[in-house]
């Protein structure tokens, strides 16, 4: 399978299945229209005079045995044997946890996934013997994993700083006891940050995830406070404070655009323009009635946005200063193994989510919905089944993912979107799927241009 | 090559017999949240 585009001037060929991607000229292009395996020895005639009204007959040839070579190089329309590795993934251990410390928050977000913080459950707050067995169930499952990732979240898990604290300082005894490590790391609206909590953060924390939407109105109207004041002038304070504490730790400011927002590259732009070169913003996911709700028709002008931050991002690492767009991300050469991209997001399986009363979901997207209750750490229940039918959850089980050339870069999406608009965890979310292969575009173009110079 | 220029190895299937060690991040831990991306993900497999 390939996948061609054009894109800000370039021609992308991208060979699905080993990964290779390749620049081309407009002959190759064309030709790709008209030749697939099997190759024959030289050129078929009927290509050749087809093309040759537009190119030269001998390029044309030329052009022919390069793909013939590649072919056999197989690098170019090479074959999918991955299938016999999906069902490695069933017996994974569970080595990731969401840790939903707040059931409540400060702010009332109006996309909010989780109701405004309390995930239509009630505002609750974790209590810490629930902590300390979520902390136990997540030692226990992850079985031979060492290095584990615990996040806090909520709503606001600074809502309940003296909760994180303690479990943070329970797991830190209990890991030593297994030869364990857990990486923790928090989702903070950063209201409540103060130079305390910073850090304690700073110290304990791989990785603090800043939410922010961009610029002021932007975020103020969809992220107020409960009073409906706006929380940027807050936020920004605090983040530019905290931000540069992190020294050489990770962070993400992360935001989200709406349909208010088509123009997010500008929201982007303003994070960057803040000081903050570690940015992650994504499309809502919300009831399609919302008003702010992306649809359908949104796509064009989405589509559109993503090229020109594309643009703007490269003009930036043009002038030799760095950003980071947490959805161009892209190691062509040495990214996640093919297993991993085909087990794509482990949720379920590898990934669970804990509520504030101990139930386990398989991610935070699924809180509060019963039906995905997997067990509760309080009680030692597991619903191994479930966790089975997650671990089953990988592109060869998703029509739609099959035949997609993005298959090995979102590894099948998202099963709670798939959930939540389509009923089934098996069934692509088409929209986001459009999104994401278009994100998926121009971040192969941007690696590509970096490649260039060393390319062959 | 005069017309096809590559990018990267292209050597996807290597890493499918020697991976699945499983001690890299899950993706949703990182900065997403909402919408899948693990080619973004870093291999931690231990040389």
């Amino acid at each position: 399978m390939i996948h061609k585009y054009k894109l800000s001037g370039y021609n992308v060929l991208l060979d699905v299945n080993s990964n290779g991607v390749h620049i081309v000229d407009d002959l190759t292009y064309d030709l790709l229209d008209n030749v697939a395996p099997p190759f024959e020895e030289k050129c078929p005639e009927g290509v050749l005079n087809k093309l040759s009204k537009l190119y030269d007959r001998t390029e044309v040839e030329e052009c022919y045995a390069e793909i013939v070579e590649l072919y056999k190089d197989q690098i170019l329309f090479s074959e999918d044997d991955y299938e016999k590795y999906a069902n490695t993934s069933v017996a994974s251990p569970i080595k990731s946890m969401c840790l939903h410390v707040s059931h409540d928050c400060n702010l009332r977000c109006k996309y909010c996934f989780a109701s405004t913080g309390d995930f239509g459950g009630g505002r609750m707050l974790m209590d810490l013997e629930t902590g300390k067995k979520a902390i136990d169930f997540l030692l226990k499952m992850s079985a031979e994993r060492k290095y584990l990732e615990l996040d806090f979240f909520g709503g606001e898990p600074l809502m309940n700083y003296g909760v994180v604290k303690e479990i943070v300082a329970y797991a830190r005894e209990e890991e030593k006891k297994v030869d364990k490590h857990i990486r923790f790391t928090m989702t903070t609206n950063g209201m409540l940050l103060t130079e305390e909590k910073m850090e304690f953060i700073n110290d304990e924390m791989s990785n603090v995830v800043l939410s922010i939407d961009g610029r002021k109105e932007v975020n103020d109207r969809m992220r107020p406070r409960v009073d409906g004041s706006g929380s940027y002038d807050r936020i920004v304070e605090n983040f530019k404070k905290f931000v540069p504490m992190r020294g050489d730790k990770d962070y993400y400011v992360r935001g989200t655009y709406t349909k208010y927002n088509l123009d997010f590259s500008e929201d982007v732009m303003h994070l960057y323009e803040l000081g903050f070169d570690q940015i992650s913003v994504e499309p809502v996911t919300a009831d399609p009635k919302m008003p702010y709700a992306i649809t359908d028709g949104d796509l064009p002008k989405i589509f559109k946005e993503y090229e020109i931050l594309a643009d703007k991002i490269s003009k930036i690492r043009s002038e030799g200063k760095f950003i980071n767009f947490f959805h161009f991300m892209l190691d062509l050469d040495a990214g996640p193994c093919a297993i991993k991209r085909l087990k794509g997001c482990g949720s379920g399986n590898e990934y669970v989510a804990v509520s504030p009363d101990g139930y386990i979901y398989p991610c935070h997207q699924f809180v509060g919905i019963d039906k995905f209750k997997m067990g509760n750490v309080n009680d030692g229940t597991f619903n191994y089944d479930m966790k089975n039918e997650f671990a089953h959850a990988h592109i060869y089980t998703k029509p739609d993912c099959i035949k997609c050339w993005a298959k090995f870069f979102c590894s099948g999406g998202c099963n709670a979107n798939n959930y939540l608009y389509t009923g089934d965890i098996h069934t692509s979310y088409k929209l986001a799927c459009e999104i994401q292969k278009k994100r998926l575009e121009c971040a192969i173009l941007l690696k590509a241009l970096e490649k260039m110079d060393t390319a062959e | 090559m005069k017309h096809i220029k590559t990018i990267n190895k292209a050597d996807l299937k290597a890493t499918a017999a020697k991976g699945g060690c499983g001690k890299c991040q899950a993706s949703c831990q990182s900065a997403c949240k909402t919408s899948c991306t693990v080619a973004n993900q870093k291999c931690e497999k231990e040389a």
